[in-house]
């Protein structure tokens, strides 16, 4: 069986002036999965979902969404996609019930009005349905912006950073609200600066770095390449080598000392490596120990492992050492 | 029904719910000419050599004109702010007919202008205005203006996608109340320099406002006047679907485009 791709894209260029947004980004998105486009802000995930939804041109490559080609089909390219972005927005002078119906009877979809009920009883927004969008809250607009790009139920759904600003709740319920879309086959293409969303959400993991994709992979898979963070934080700084020589042992990596915090901390991609068998080892040990904790990889380590580079700092010079001083083998 | 009438149906309904939600703003637009119709008509009224009854009667047409060429302005705002605000992005990734789009914005303009000229008219029959010529002429006169706006709309839609940002359309709308001041709207052009005459005069403003008061009966065509302002009514009809011709083609491509 071969693979289907809702998302093929090979070499998309894009430059504005004399910035190259895109420097050949080749992405592959099988048919009703859910893949997250991870980076830094400045990236290019942006101008990626741009490209994609038809917004921009490109400059060079090509890229079939759903089975047509992104520029000479561009028509039958809207036809299968819905798109959720901080650009892409409702009309802030309509209600929420109005926007649905209008973006209902523009997808030609057949009873707007119900479909607009059942949208806006979905996604918690009966009560303010007959208020202007305009006065929602954060969560509430985005809600119903996610809502707008589901009135008909597209092949491909393209949300960009659809929980940035967002409160928990809210952000539990668009996760919530994809998952569902994948069950029903929808194929998605989120971009997030939040790797824990990624995480969650998706299916496999492109990291997009300077305008190309620097590394695809499940986020398990990302996750045990980077390793998790372990910590001790001691008592007195005379303690720091016994507790240095437990982490040594238990991760078989040279541990990093940070003697301001009287702290020393190692990577580890070992999952029996648990918290309770860190603190007795390390309690075993003497260590006077008063914290500890093992912390799963956040973007900027992710970053820092595969690019070379902070993910906060992506527009910094370029660093071509990607390890540090933690992931030498012991 | 063809994709595009419907589609430029659901936009046209939009642009009015739009105005429905927030009838504010289309009372304040729609109070500028009928301060002004007063304040010209009674202050600059007493000073000019043509009596005020006289004055107010030949104001009318001139500010049905000067709201029409507003259209320049509403559409460029309204354009600009879709743009900003990221509405019109969302239409874009959608199988919308982009020529729809547009259109929408201008027909549903063109109620809301219908609707707004109202309270103008009924303000310049109560200081005075009348309908002097058949009815015939005033229903002439009403296409003739509702065309113009149509025309100013289309051009203020493409300059509303290219500022995209709603302060510069903002600031770029205010000025455009010089159009109507550089032309025969507020006063008779025959007293001014030659060169700025000219200019006056053909601006596509003059035309409109001299075949409303020949149709509506107010005031002659004046003599010796520069082509549009001699032959009011074609003038009229050329400045418009020239206008349209030229703009309604750009603002569609403009807003069809992928960057």
């Amino acid at each position: 069986m071969t693979t289907t791709y809702a998302v093929l894209s090979e070499g998309l260029e894009k430059r504005f002036g004399a910035v190259r947004a895109l420097r050949g980004l080749d992405l592959a998105v099988a048919e009703g999965t859910v893949c997250g486009l991870l980076g830094p802000n400045g990236a290019g995930k942006t101008t990626a979902v741009r490209l994609l939804t038809t917004l921009l041109r490109p400059d060079g490559g090509s890229a079939r969404i759903a089975g047509h080609d992104l520029v000479r089909e561009a028509a039958a390219v809207r036809r299968r996609i819905g798109v959720t972005g901080q650009y892409a927005s409702v009309d802030g002078d309509l209600t929420g019930r109005e926007n649905l119906r209008l973006f209902a009877r523009l997808h030609r979809v057949r009873g707007p009005a119900a479909r607009a009920d059942a949208l806006l009883e979905r996604f918690g927004l009966t009560e303010a349905a007959d208020r202007k969008a305009a006065a929602y809250s954060g969560g509430m607009r985005r809600r119903l912006d996610l809502a707008a790009s589901l009135v008909r139920q597209p092949d491909v759904l393209f949300l960009d950073e659809p929980t940035t600003g967002l409160d928990p709740a809210s952000r539990a319920r668009v996760w919530q609200a994809v998952r569902e879309l994948k069950a029903d086959g929808t194929t998605v293409l989120l971009t997030t600066q939040y790797l824990e969303e990624a995480d969650r959400l998706a299916d496999d993991i492109a990291l997009v770095d300077r305008g190309r994709v620097a590394h695809t992979g499940s986020p398990a898979a990302l996750k045990a390449l980077i390793g998790s963070h372990v910590e001790a934080v001691v008592a007195d700084a005379g303690a720091l080598p016994r507790a240095a020589a437990v982490l040594d042992r238990l991760t078989g990596r040279e541990p990093a000392f940070d003697r301001e915090r009287n702290a020393v901390g190692a990577v580890t991609t070992d999952p029996t490596l648990t918290l309770p068998r860190l603190v007795r080892e390390l309690d075993a040990a003497g260590v006077p120990l008063l914290d500890a904790g093992i912390r799963p990889p956040t973007l900027d380590d992710v970053f820092l492992r595969l690019t070379g580079q902070s993910a906060g700092r992506a527009d910094s010079t370029d660093s071509t050492d990607s390890t540090d001083s933690g992931e030498r083998a012991a | 029904m063809s994709a595009m009438a419907y589609d430029g149906l659901a936009m046209a309904g939009r642009q009015l719910r739009r105005v429905r939600n927030s009838p504010g703003l289309a009372v304040l637009t729609q109070l500028m000419p009928v301060n002004m119709l007063l304040f010209f008509g009674y202050v600059f009224g007493s000073a000019l050599a043509m009596p005020g009854r006289e004055y107010r009667s030949f104001l009318v047409p001139g500010l049905l004109v000067a709201t029409a060429a507003g259209g320049l302005m509403t559409g460029m705002f309204q354009a600009a702010q879709d743009t900003h605000r990221g509405v019109t992005d969302r239409f874009r990734t959608m199988p919308v007919s982009r020529a729809a789009t547009v259109l929408g914005q201008a027909v549903a303009d063109l109620v809301v202008t219908a609707a707004g000229t109202v309270p103008l008219l009924l303000t310049g029959l109560a200081v005075g205005w009348r309908i002097e010529g058949s009815a015939a002429g005033a229903a002439g006169a009403v296409g003739l203006l509702l065309l113009f706006r149509f025309a100013c709309t289309c051009a203020g839609i493409l300059l509303g996608l290219l500022t995209r940002s709603e302060e510069a359309a903002g600031q770029l709308g205010a000025s455009s109340f010089v159009l109507p001041l550089l032309s025969n709207a507020y006063i008779p052009t025959d007293g001014l320099p030659g060169w700025l005459r000219t200019l006056a005069e053909w601006n596509p403003v003059s035309a409109v406002t001299t075949a409303l008061r020949d149709l509506f009966g107010n005031a002659p065509v004046p003599e010796g006047a520069a082509w549009p302002v001699a032959h009011p009514v074609a003038g009229s009809l050329v400045w418009s679907l020239a206008l349209i011709a030229l703009f309604l083609p750009l603002a569609v491509s403009r807003y069809a485009r992928a960057e």
